[in-house]
């Protein structure tokens, strides 16, 4: 049966640690790092496989760092 | 950390969703972490590149913390002084009436010294669009007490809070430019949940579409959150912006092609 996956990327580097994608996204799949980047800020990262893509945290996302991806794959 | 997570089967070009728009120069915004004002220019820029207008638009950006504005977006632009947008705007409309032209200003400039301005060019029904980015405070300056700063809100220059008696009503500049016959189109949002976004990128379609048929003045609020004035963390701050922001300022359309769809007599209570 085919699903629906997700999967997101995130320019670190220009990721100024808001936590606004946090809040937004359905499965949780995005939290903070303990590093901070080259700016001095705590960054998002993916932190789970549950992404379906569905784009909440990147159109929340301030400074318009996350890229999104979906596709249609089989379930194992 | 990040790529135990990776789908690599699935991060390929042509699996693309969403991306930052090109409109959108490849630089970081000046704006603090979690500022609308970001989401507000993505938003503004991927309308222009959904609708081929990158070529065909004017900007004005203002003073405030927007004023960098025309560093962020890639279409042409010009700076006005403090609260003259309008102004500026009426003239490359005049001039170059087949172009697309927009304002883009903070509630210190559009509501404060730029008063003038607004209602004139709103009661002239110019045939641009305006965009009020409403954050109840001077944001640039340091967080002093705008006219549109809350009832008992701190700022910086009202630090036990906004007294009425003596600091006066904040005041509804999207209501009062609503009552005048040259706006044809009046609309209040915000950018701080996805849905939030997305109605707000339907409402500057709206208004740039209104353009093209010459209507008058397409004026949109969208109410916003500085975090550093407020001196909150970003999510903090959106939550006192729905809490506080929200009930004063209420979301949804005030005017409609040309027609008020909200009561007239909400628009005076303060
Ligand atoms: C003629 C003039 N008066 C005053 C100032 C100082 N000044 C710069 S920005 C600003 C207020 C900006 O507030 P707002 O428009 O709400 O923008 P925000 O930074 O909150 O987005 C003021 C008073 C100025 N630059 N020029
Ligand atoms: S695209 Fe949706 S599911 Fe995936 S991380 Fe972003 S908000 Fe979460
Ligand atoms: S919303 Fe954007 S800038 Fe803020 S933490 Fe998430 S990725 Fe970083
Ligand atoms: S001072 Fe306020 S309005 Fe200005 S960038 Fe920072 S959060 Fe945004
Ligand atoms: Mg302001």
């Amino acid at each position: 049966m085919a699903k629906i996956k997700g999967d997101i990327v995130i320019n670190v580097e220009r990721c100024k640690g808001c936590e606004v994608c946090i809040a937004s996204c359905p499965f949780s799949t995005i939290a903070m790092t303990k590093e901070v980047n080259g700016k001095g800020y705590h960054y998002a990262v993916k932190v789970n496989d549950d992404c379906t893509g569905c784009m909440n945290c990147a159109i929340v996302c301030p400074d318009g760092v996350i890229t999104v991806y979906r596709a249609k794959v089989m379930a194992e | 950390m990040e790529e135990q997570f990776a789908k690599l089967d699935i991060r390929k070009n042509e699996n693309i969703v969403y991306k930052r728009t090109d409109l959108l120069v490849d630089r970081p915004l000046s704006y603090c972490p979690g500022c609308g004002h970001g989401t507000v220019h993505r938003m503004l820029m991927e309308t222009l590149e959904e609708m081929g207008l990158q070529d065909k638009t004017i900007g004005v950006s203002p003073v405030g913390c927007s004023v960098l504005a025309y560093d962020f977006m890639n279409i042409d632009m010009l700076g006005a002084a403090h609260g003259r947008a309008p102004a500026l705007a009426t003239a490359i409309k005049r001039m170059w009436p087949d172009r697309f032209v927009f304002t883009y200003q903070g509630d210190g400039d559009l509501a404060a010294i730029g008063t003038a301005e607004t209602i004139h060019a709103c009661n002239r029904g110019e045939h641009f669009t305006m965009i009020f980015i409403n954050n109840g405070i001077y944001g640039m300056t340091g967080g002093q007490m705008a006219p549109t700063t809350l009832p008992n809100m701190r700022t910086s220059t009202s630090p036990y809070g906004r007294d009425t008696n003596i600091m006066g009503f904040p005041l509804k500049m999207t209501e009062l430019v609503a009552q005048l016959p040259g706006t044809y189109y009046v609309t209040r949002q915000a950018v701080h949940t996805p849905s939030a976004v997305r109605k707000t990128k339907k409402a500057i379609r709206k208004a740039f579409e209104n353009q093209k048929n010459k209507t008058g003045i397409s004026f949109i609020e969208v109410v916003s959150n500085c975090n550093s004035g407020w001196k909150m963390t970003p999510v903090q701050s959106n939550k006192w912006m729905e809490e506080n922001m929200f009930p004063f300022y209420p979301l949804g359309d005030i005017k409609i092609d040309g027609v008020l769809v909200t009561p007239k007599a909400e628009t005076v209570k303060v």
